[in-house]
């Protein structure tokens, strides 16, 4: 992959992110609909024990619902792409 | 399906970490040994792709949505080892940042989704992509797959709810099988589609198309 591939992939990931998570279906998700269907939700409202700086992928300080999920999408994506980046350079670096 | 914490006994969500932590640290050690030069962008694109499209969530029947898993998307992309190493990275990004998925239960979802959904899609990709042949083998292996990957990790995921004392397995295998074998679907859409573009693109990027001998 030249510089050009990698670019436009990553773009591609990030307009993903942008442009379609505002528009995601806030409907529960398969495990939610089970747990909630079998009545064992409440369960899970002791909340995590640990605090996460972005909880429900909702940028802090941000009014509008919908762009702070977008900010946080692409924050996370270009983010999470340096990350895995990082990961393998280590990886491959152990080989060598 | 990230279980969040609360759901999980600790007798299952430490059995679950400890299984993921053996599994991934193979799973690392088998992508060092094949890692080339050219797989280290692509798996940061497959990451950064993943975590966004596992925000899209799109609605199924029943007043539930699902979202893409993306493991047989990456598996044959990167290859079964980085392909797991990818979901495993955007799983603990995931929980640590957003708070999708406990962590106490971030092992039981390494282990559903990274690696029995990811290694386990891979291992039925290949089977059908032997017996189908390259071209017909490649698109219809990879839409098996990846509908099998998501009830298959949503089969792990109601086994641990079972084992913690929710819910009766039989009822909860149903339901989460259920439901599931629906989100498949649009898994199976999305790993094709995506799986497709890039074979018309830059077939020789991926993995699931590559000869052995050539891997190496």
């Amino acid at each position: 992959m030249n510089r050009k591939e990698i670019i436009i992939g990553l773009i591609i990931a990030l307009i993903v992110a942008f442009f379609l998570s505002p528009l995601a279906s806030s409907l529960p998700d398969g495990l939610e609909k089970v747990a909630h269907d079998h009545d064992f939700i409440a369960k899970s409202e002791q909340g995590s024990i640990l605090k996460s700086p972005i909880p429900d992928y909702s940028f802090p300080g941000i009014k509008n619902e919908r762009m702070a999920t977008a900010i946080s999408a692409l924050l996370g994506t270009l983010v999470i792409f340096g990350i895995s980046c990082g990961l393998a350079l280590l990886l491959k670096r152990r080989r060598n | 399906m990230h279980i969040p914490d609360g759901f999980l006994t600790t007798n299952v969500w430490a059995s679950a970490w400890a299984i993921s932590a053996g599994a991934v640290g193979v799973c690392l050690k088998k992508t060092t040994q094949i890692l080339k030069d050219r797989m280290v962008p692509l798996m940061g694109i497959m990451s950064a792709f993943i975590f966004a499209a596992q925000m899209i969530n799109f609605p199924v029947i029943g007043g539930t949505s699902g979202h893409l898993l993306g493991g047989v998307l990456a598996a044959v992309l990167l290859g079964p080892y980085a392909g797991a190493v990818v979901l495993t990275c955007v799983l603990i990004f995931q929980c640590l940042i957003f708070q999708d998925g406990g962590l106490l239960a971030l092992g039981a979802n390494i282990l559903n989704m990274a690696i029995i959904g990811t290694l386990g899609g891979y291992v039925i990709f290949n089977v059908f992509h032997k017996i189908f042949g390259s071209a017909k083998g490649f698109i219809i292996g990879a839409a098996v797959a990846s509908w099998f990957s998501v009830v298959v990790a949503a089969s792990f995921c109601a086994l641990e709810l079972a084992i913690s004392g929710l819910s009766p397995l039989r009822i909860v295998l149903q339901a989460m099988v259920g439901i599931h074998a629906i989100i498949g679907i649009g898994e199976a859409l999305i790993t094709v589609a995506v799986l497709s573009f890039i074979q018309k693109v830059r077939p020789d990027l991926i993995y699931g198309l590559i000869r052995n001998t050539e891997r190496i």
